[in-house]
């Protein structure tokens, strides 16, 4: 299952070593791919647990970020960087916390697993970003790589997740899940943004499965698979010619009533639905469009639609 | 179990309502995404694998005998363009009249008492596929052929394509077809024990967004 014999060994440990845990990051870090891990020794953050046994090719890793609500403000107690994800606290705005995710390394390659653990307490302000693009590519190996965000957001709180664009390399396989729990009261306003294929390049292969619960009750679910093998994904009923897609979605319980569908852009410079979810106070946007750019707009204008309804 | 059951119940001349609407073809005929046989094909495959998955997971677990009323909420979570729900459940209420005509059975009632308004279309068709003797791969069968067959139809009568062509595309597709109605099917199969969540929820960005413009014109050819 590992194609590594007949790859050059660029940046992992050779397939015929024994696995141990690190190898193979300390390998990609000090390959230039990302800044410096100022904090922690080579090697010192990567768990040298069994799992990463089982995938000798992969970084396996899981960040940590949970806020706060003090009583006054609130505080980020917990932001553990792990792999690839180099956690940054930054400066807060009004009483919103902020984070910054660095890429520390190139990821996710073929076989990792990588998980990112958000969580905003009671009555915390949490807004987390990426300071890049996340790229898939393929990596040493064909496997698969992982990469799995848990938002969970408790009572009174609100998270923004506004990662940059992900993007899909050619050769590259990625299995994305989003799970995201919310309380009665959260608010969550959530942007994904995906890009198939860097220019003029066929994409890999990418799925993300989304799903969203509200006080234990589902309230979306949904995949996508795009790039081959997944058929069809470039015909007229699920992307047509378009290589940018995205969505948002905002939850405010203290939103009114939820508006008519709205309507934005055209087929061919891209377009946008941002429409009312069947249960709770949710709108989803939904866009795709020729260009990252074009894609960007499309979202900015759903959610300034959207924060129109919410006031 | 009944063959002839399942040729009645996905026939396009059961009367469900099912010939006013065109699975987003309609909209795609606009935007000029289909034009011509290939085109059609490309649609097709990707309408099959993204909603018609979904609406086969859907019907096949509604054969097993499994909660309708848990299976129209998993509908609604798994459809997020309202007027995709309101369409879904249009064609659920014409189906549910036929079908508890046909085949008379506690699960429709049961299912027409607690959605008045008309359940999701696919979930009809699931119970009623088990009304009528059928297996969860018979329903997911009807479900899949239906989510290729009508925008097929509908695109000979927008494009003045030859129905011989469009025929030949539904006929390239069948080992898709079959191969869709069974993920469904097993995917079903494991509902009883870990809930809804297993079910496909294969959803199609451009399905969403055309539905929902093509719902905003003041004159068109079909519903949907």
């Amino acid at each position: 299952m590992n194609g590594a014999p007949r790859m050059p060994a660029l940046t992992r440990a050779p397939a015929g070593e024994p696995p141990r845990a690190g190898d193979g990051t300390y390998d990609r870090r000090t390959a230039g791919t990302g800044p410096p891990d100022e904090g922690a020794a080579p090697g010192g953050t990567f768990p040298a647990t069994g799992p990463a046994l089982t995938h000798p090719a992969g970084v396996l890793a899981t960040a940590r970020i949970r806020a706060a609500h003090n009583g006054r403000a609130t505080t980020v107690p917990l932001l553990h960087s792990d792999g690839p994800f180099h956690l940054r606290r930054l400066r807060s705005r009004g009483e919103w916390a902020r984070v910054c995710v660095l890429g520390a390394m190139s990821a996710p390659l073929g076989g990792d697993r990588l998980a990112l653990d958000i969580t905003a307490g009671a009555r915390a302000r949490l807004e987390v970003t990426t300071a890049a693009a996340t790229i898939a590519l393929r990596g040493s190996t064909t496997d698969p790589a992982t990469y799995d965000v848990r938002l969970t957001v408790d009572e009174d709180a609100s998270l923004r997740w506004l990662p940059q664009p992900l993007i899909s390399a050619r050769g590259s396989t990625l299995h994305q899940t989003y799970r995201v729990e919310l309380a009665g009261t959260s608010r969550l306003l959530l942007r994904e943004e995906q890009l198939l294929g860097r220019t003029a390049e066929p994409p890999g292969h990418l799925s993300t499965r989304l799903t969203v619960r509200r006080d234990g009750r589902p309230i979306l679910d949904q995949h996508t698979a795009y790039g081959a093998p997944a058929p069809a994904w470039d015909g007229p009923a699920v992307l047509g010619d378009h290589r940018a897609t995205g969505q948002l979605l905002l939850v405010d319980p203290e939103s009114g009533v939820p508006p008519e569908p709205v309507l934005l852009g055209d087929p061919t410079r891209g377009h946008c639905v941002l429409v009312p979810l069947a249960d709770g106070p949710a709108l989803l946007a939904t866009a795709v469009a020729p260009s990252p750019d074009r894609l960007r707009s499309l979202l900015d204008a759903a959610l300034a639609h959207a924060s129109g309804a919410g006031t | 179990m009944s063959r002839t059951a399942l040729l009645i119940l996905a026939d396009g001349r059961f009367p469900a309502g099912g010939h006013a609407h065109s699975g987003g073809m309609e909209a795609a005929v606009a935007s000029g995404g289909v034009h011509d046989t290939a085109s059609l094909e490309a649609f097709c495959r990707g309408r099959l694998h993204t909603a018609g998955l979904t609406a086969a997971g859907l019907a096949a677990a509604a054969a097993t005998g499994y909660d309708a009323l848990a299976l129209d909420e998993a509908a609604d979570t798994r459809t997020p363009a309202p007027t995709l729900r309101r369409v879904a459940r249009r064609l659920g209420r014409q189906m549910m009249r036929a079908v508890r005509a046909t085949w008379p059975c506690a699960g429709l009632d049961h299912l027409a008492r607690h959605r008045p308004q008309g359940a999701h279309q696919p979930v009809v068709l699931g119970v009623a596929a088990r009304a009528a003797g059928l297996t969860p791969l018979d329903a997911a069968h009807a479900a899949v052929y239906e989510s290729v067959g009508g925008p097929a139809t509908a695109a000979v009568r927008l494009l003045s394509l030859d129905p011989f062509d469009a025929t030949g595309v539904l006929a390239r597709l069948t080992d898709e077809l079959d191969a869709v109605a069974g993920a469904a099917a097993d995917a079903a199969e494991r509902v009883a024990a870990e809930g809804v969540a297993v079910l496909p929820a294969a959803s199609a960005p451009l399905l969403d967004i055309t539905g929902e413009q093509h719902a905003a014109w003041t004159v068109r050819l079909f519903a949907s």
